[in-house]
């Protein structure tokens, strides 16, 4: 078994108003997957993502990055914040450079890039996010859903090997929310690990290849998307069902089981594939 | 507060127009810091009677924003944006310093007059000074041209964040009061306690997001040290702008250029 790109070993975090938002805590993130972070406001999803990022320090437990702990000097911090990406989830408190173009530059400055490459990275991150027309456009002068798609574009160009989103989705038009999913799927082609906190039960049943779910600041459950979200302890605590789960659970008590071969649909799509398949094998087996 | 908002996004636009390309816009920061600095030493320093004497310097500012390529009306209007500041520094002149020290035909001009338009065109030329170097180099750049220049590093940062800090605080106040008037009902003012409120909730508010902002700044790689994007050196060009406005700053706060230019005239046309 490889080690995991991220782990967390009875981690408690305690914010200074008294507010316990994580208590021992473990967890690990698979290399190479795109895990998705769920659980109910506040139940610590944006406080575990600040400490994967070292943002904050946890007063108890461990964070390990590839399998090493994480150290919180100058050097041991800008290693670790060019390993890992954070995408933060309101996009007014990411931007604050006069335009685009020089707020994606920030990061790749920082991490003290030649200035070519520099630009190579920010005109990539542009056209992968779509914003090579509002480049130099006033950051207060965008959309919502444009600020966002900046936020990520001035992580992109700097390149992690994890990157982090706190609800990416959120904001984000049908059109564009399908062109990042696209992107997304090209990062983690690329070998990127993807880790995103969300609402969005069916976006994480149809995405996610692993699910970490949060419980007031406990691990509720981790494990298979497939396999998680479909428990019932899962909907009871998050309220809700991913759909296409249900209607695989409603389908198989009235006799159809979409789940026979192994085949796992995971967005109506593939359910519908998957019923139609079944229904052929029954007229001619 | 909207009328405040617009004037901070003007001066983000201020900031944008540093992105420009031309001969002053690729000089190193330094020289544009360095020669606006003594731009500023040789107009202070001039006698608070003295007016003919600071005319000669307007050619810094109309020289640059012509090389510079800025639009001139729009420093202009940055500038009276700061003009009840200065009259009401000045406007205590005329009424304390009533001595009479020119005569024009039979209207007698006082000292505090005099001095009073002596402050207008000082502080017209700095600011305006100050604008056209931020507009032609960045507010980044110019930090790190005064940290280059001898400034602590700990003060450069300051003065950026104070810099970012007042978007900040200008754009959650927009934020704030709009919430305020369209929960109001038409009515103009809540009365000093609603404003109270406002004014304490807007400084959590900020710090609150200023908080934020310096996470996803810290997130980016940010180690306290800002990086201008334009990289450059001093050379041969820079030093050239430095020697050559410096002689001519300095030629005249010593020698009275307009005074000159009068007896020169008067000398050949007696
Ligand atoms: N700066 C803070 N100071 C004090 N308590 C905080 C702070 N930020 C968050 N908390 C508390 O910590 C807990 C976890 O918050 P967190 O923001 O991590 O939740 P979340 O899962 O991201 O919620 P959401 O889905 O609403 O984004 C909450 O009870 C919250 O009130
Ligand atoms: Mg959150």
């Amino acid at each position: 078994m490889t080690t995991p790109v991220l782990e967390l070993h009875e981690v408690s975090f305690t914010y200074p108003g008294g507010v316990t938002a994580l208590d021992g805590f473990s967890a690990g993130i698979t290399r190479g997957r795109r895990t998705a972070v769920l659980g109910r406001n506040g139940s610590g999803k944006t406080t575990l993502f600040s400490l994967l990022n070292g943002l904050k320090r946890p007063q108890k437990g461990v964070i390990k990055l590839n399998g090493e702990p994480l150290r919180y000097d100058r050097q041991g911090l800008l290693k670790l914040r060019q390993a890992v990406g954070m995408v933060f989830q309101d996009p007014d408190s990411q931007l604050f450079s006069a335009c685009i173009y020089e707020d994606i530059s920030f990061g790749p400055l920082n991490l003290g890039l030649p200035e070519a490459e520099i630009r190579n990275r920010v005109d990539k991150a542009l056209t992968q996010m779509k914003l090579t027309d509002v480049a130099n456009r006033p950051t207060h002068a965008l959309s919502f859903g444009q600020k966002k798609r900046a936020c990520i574009a001035g992580v992109l160009a700097m390149q992690p090997h994890v990157l982090i989103l706190d609800e990416p989705f959120a904001g984000l038009d049908p059109v564009m929310a399908k062109e990042f999913m696209v992107v997304l799927d090209q990062l983690h082609q690329d070998g990127t690990s993807l880790i995103i906190a969300t609402h969005d039960l069916d976006l994480a049943y149809a995405w996610a290849d692993d699910v970490i779910i949060l419980q007031d600041g406990h691990l509720l459950t981790q494990g298979k998307a497939s396999e998680q979200l479909v428990l019932p302890s899962v909907h009871n605590e998050l309220g809700a069902a991913p759909l296409v789960a249900e209607l695989g659970r409603v389908l198989a008590l009235t006799g159809t089981d979409v789940y026979g071969n192994g085949y796992h649909p995971r967005t109506g799509t593939e359910l519908v594939q998957a019923l139609i398949h079944q229904s052929r094998q029954e007229i001619d087996p | 507060m909207a009328s405040i908002h617009n004037a901070v996004l003007d001066l983000k636009r201020l900031d944008l127009l540093a992105n420009g390309n031309s001969s002053i816009h690729r000089l190193d920061a330094r020289a544009k810091v360095l020669v606006t600095l003594i731009f500023t030493i040789c107009v202070v320093s001039n006698d608070r009677y003295e007016l003919t004497a600071l005319f000669p310097f307007f050619i810094f500012p109309v020289a640059m924003i012509s090389l510079a390529n800025l639009p001139p009306l729009f420093i202009m209007k940055k500038i009276a944006l700061l003009c009840p500041f200065v009259v009401a520094v000045g406007i205590f002149n005329p009424v304390f310093d009533r001595v009479i020290i020119l005569q024009l035909g039979s209207i007698g001009i006082s000292g505090g007059w005099i001095s009073f338009a002596s402050i207008m065109a000082r502080s017209t030329l700095t600011v305006g000074a100050a604008f056209i170097l931020v507009a032609s180099t960045g507010f980044t750049a110019v930090c790190q041209a005064l940290e280059g220049l001898g400034m602590p590093k700990v003060f450069a940062v300051q003065l950026l964040f104070l810099y970012r800090y007042i978007f900040v605080l200008t754009e959650e106040s927009g934020r704030a009061s709009r919430a305020r008037e369209l929960r109001s009902c038409g009515k103009k003012g809540q009365g000093i306690h609603s404003f109270g409120s406002l004014v304490g909730h807007l400084l959590l508010r900020t710090w609150q997001r200023a908080e934020r902002i310096h996470m996803a700044m810290l997130a980016r790689g940010f180690t306290g040290a800002f990086h201008a994007s334009r990289q450059s050196r001093f050379g041969i060009p820079e030093i050239r702008f430095v020697l050559a406005w410096s002689a001519l700053f300095i030629f005249l706060r010593f020698q009275n250029a307009s005074q000159l230019l009068g007896s020169l005239v008067t000398g050949l046309f007696p």
